[in-house]
């Protein structure tokens, strides 16, 4: 067993420095790897550029990078929930490339699996494709679009073994399984840490060669953006 | 005049058994309580879920079961849970039946415009353009005019574009119109509501042939 396990987040983070791009998982504040966000803000790392689909909100996820004026770049999908947010974007000091949501995965998916490229129908004649090559296959018309290329990717999965295996649950599996891989060094944080041996090899999301820093992380608060209930 | 919620159960109609179908965020997720008895359909959330079920109990929330607007949801038996990639898989790869979707503005050739205002709002696409740009069965849900009375069914959108071409039909509170490449073609008056009403409040080319029916929303 090549053992994945590290002690701390602040072992975990080891090798972060200004300047550096990385991805976090998550949609909206489900499933985000709040344990390597707390640890970003207290390292006070900047000028760095954060692929996530969203941006968090005012005091929570990534809005608490944004706040600490951390971020130089954001790469999302949607940001709707962020005053700050847009208030940075809009006035100049925080670069923002807005992108389609599949689009995102599949740049993920793209650098994980060794593909530089690919061609997808997504924002074809609009503004998202403009200076992109096109090109058309059998009558319809697709944009290239570029693999990611991260230093870091912090993902949060709900279950995992010191060989660096992941089982996520629910919708908080989202962006998290196809950042794995995707940077030149996944860290990944779990509710529950195995050790080997205690995950059905059957029942694993992503294979711990995918992984390369996992550790036992703490006091998840797991905020609920929208909460929507209805009465018995 | 249709209600927002009325404008969902005609478009509930539309909803074919054994469809997959993806409901966008405002009128369309009214959709899904308005489908009719005896048609099985799945909902897909591209954050992840095939199977949607109803809002969850008070109580019985759990934060890591949410749609795309970022509520709590409940899954029914059957359903599944996925990474984005394979979500979106399901929608640029047309396995996805349907797809409801709000708009900001229409053109008359099927372009949509959805996700930014120069200058005022810029919340992003998020799956917009992924479902615009693949699906091939979309309907827009929306109503015929913005805030301050104007049109939003146009010859060209001023708007940036979230896809080009792609809308083939268009669900409002004055009308059910389909999307021909010569114009918006008038299906369906809302009840009570007149051809001329439609006309002045259609900025693009209305084509009205023959005798236009009210649509029946029970």
């Amino acid at each position: 067993m090549i053992n994945k396990r590290v002690v701390s987040v602040s072992e975990a983070l080891q090798g972060v420095s200004d300047g550096m791009t990385f991805m976090l998982g998550g949609f909206g504040l489900c499933g985000i790897p709040e344990n390597a966000i707390a640890e970003l803000v207290r390292l006070g790392v900047k000028n760095v550029t954060c692929i996530s689909n969203n941006a968090g909100v005012d005091d929570f996820g990534l809005g608490l990078l944004l706040q600490g004026r951390q971020i130089k770049k954001m790469v999302s999908s949607y940001v709707g929930e962020n005053d700050e947010f847009e208030r940075q974007m809009l006035s100049g000091e925080l670069a923002v490339e807005l992108i389609p949501q599949g689009t995102l995965a599949e740049r993920c998916r793209a650098a994980q699996a060794g593909f530089p490229a690919f061609y997808t129908p997504a924002g074809f004649g609009t503004e998202v494709a403009e200076g992109k090559e096109t090109r058309e296959f059998d009558g319809k018309m697709y944009v290239l679009e570029r693999a990611f290329d991260a230093d870091f990717a912090f993902v949060k999965a709900w279950k995992g073994d010191e060989a660096g295996n992941l089982v996520f649950k629910g919708t908080a599996r989202n962006f998290n399984p196809n950042m794995c891989g995707a940077a030149k060094i996944t860290v990944a944080e779990v509710e529950e840490l195995h050790p080997v041996g205690a995950l059905d090899p059957d029942q694993i999301h992503i294979p711990g060669i995918f992984v390369q820093r996992i550790f036992q992380g703490t006091n998840y608060e797991k905020r609920i953006e929208q909460l929507t209930v209805r009465s018995k | 005049m249709l209600s927002k919620d009325e404008i969902a159960k005609r478009i509930a109609k539309e909803v074919k058994d054994g469809y997959y179908v993806n409901l966008g965020i405002g009128i369309p997720t009214l959709v899904a309580n308005h489908i009719p008895e005896g048609i099985e359909v799945e909902f897909q959330s591209e954050n992840g879920v095939l199977g949607m079920g109803p809002f969850p109990y008070e109580g019985e929330e759990d934060a890591d079961v949410i749609n795309a607007g970022k509520q709590t949801i409940t899954t029914l038996p059957g359903a599944s849970f996925f990474d984005s990639a394979t979500s979106f898989s399901m929608i640029r790869g047309q396995h996805v039946d349907l797809t409801i979707l709000g708009a900001m503005e229409v053109a008359e050739n099927g372009d949509i415009a959805n996700w930014k205002i120069p200058g005022k709002m810029v919340k992003g696409m998020g799956g917009a353009m992924d479902l615009v740009a693949s699906a091939e069965n979309i309907i827009v849900a929306m109503m015929h005019t913005n805030k301050r009375g104007e049109s939003k069914l146009l010859k060209k959108c001023s708007l940036p574009l979230t896809g080009v071409g792609c809308v083939k039909k268009v669900v409002t509170n004055l009308a059910v119109l389909e999307v021909t490449g010569e114009g918006f073609k008038l299906l369906e008056r809302a009840p009570g509501v007149s051809i001329e009403e439609i006309e002045n409040a259609t900025g693009g080319m209305l084509v009205v042939e023959g005798d236009i029916p009210e649509m029946h929303i029970d």
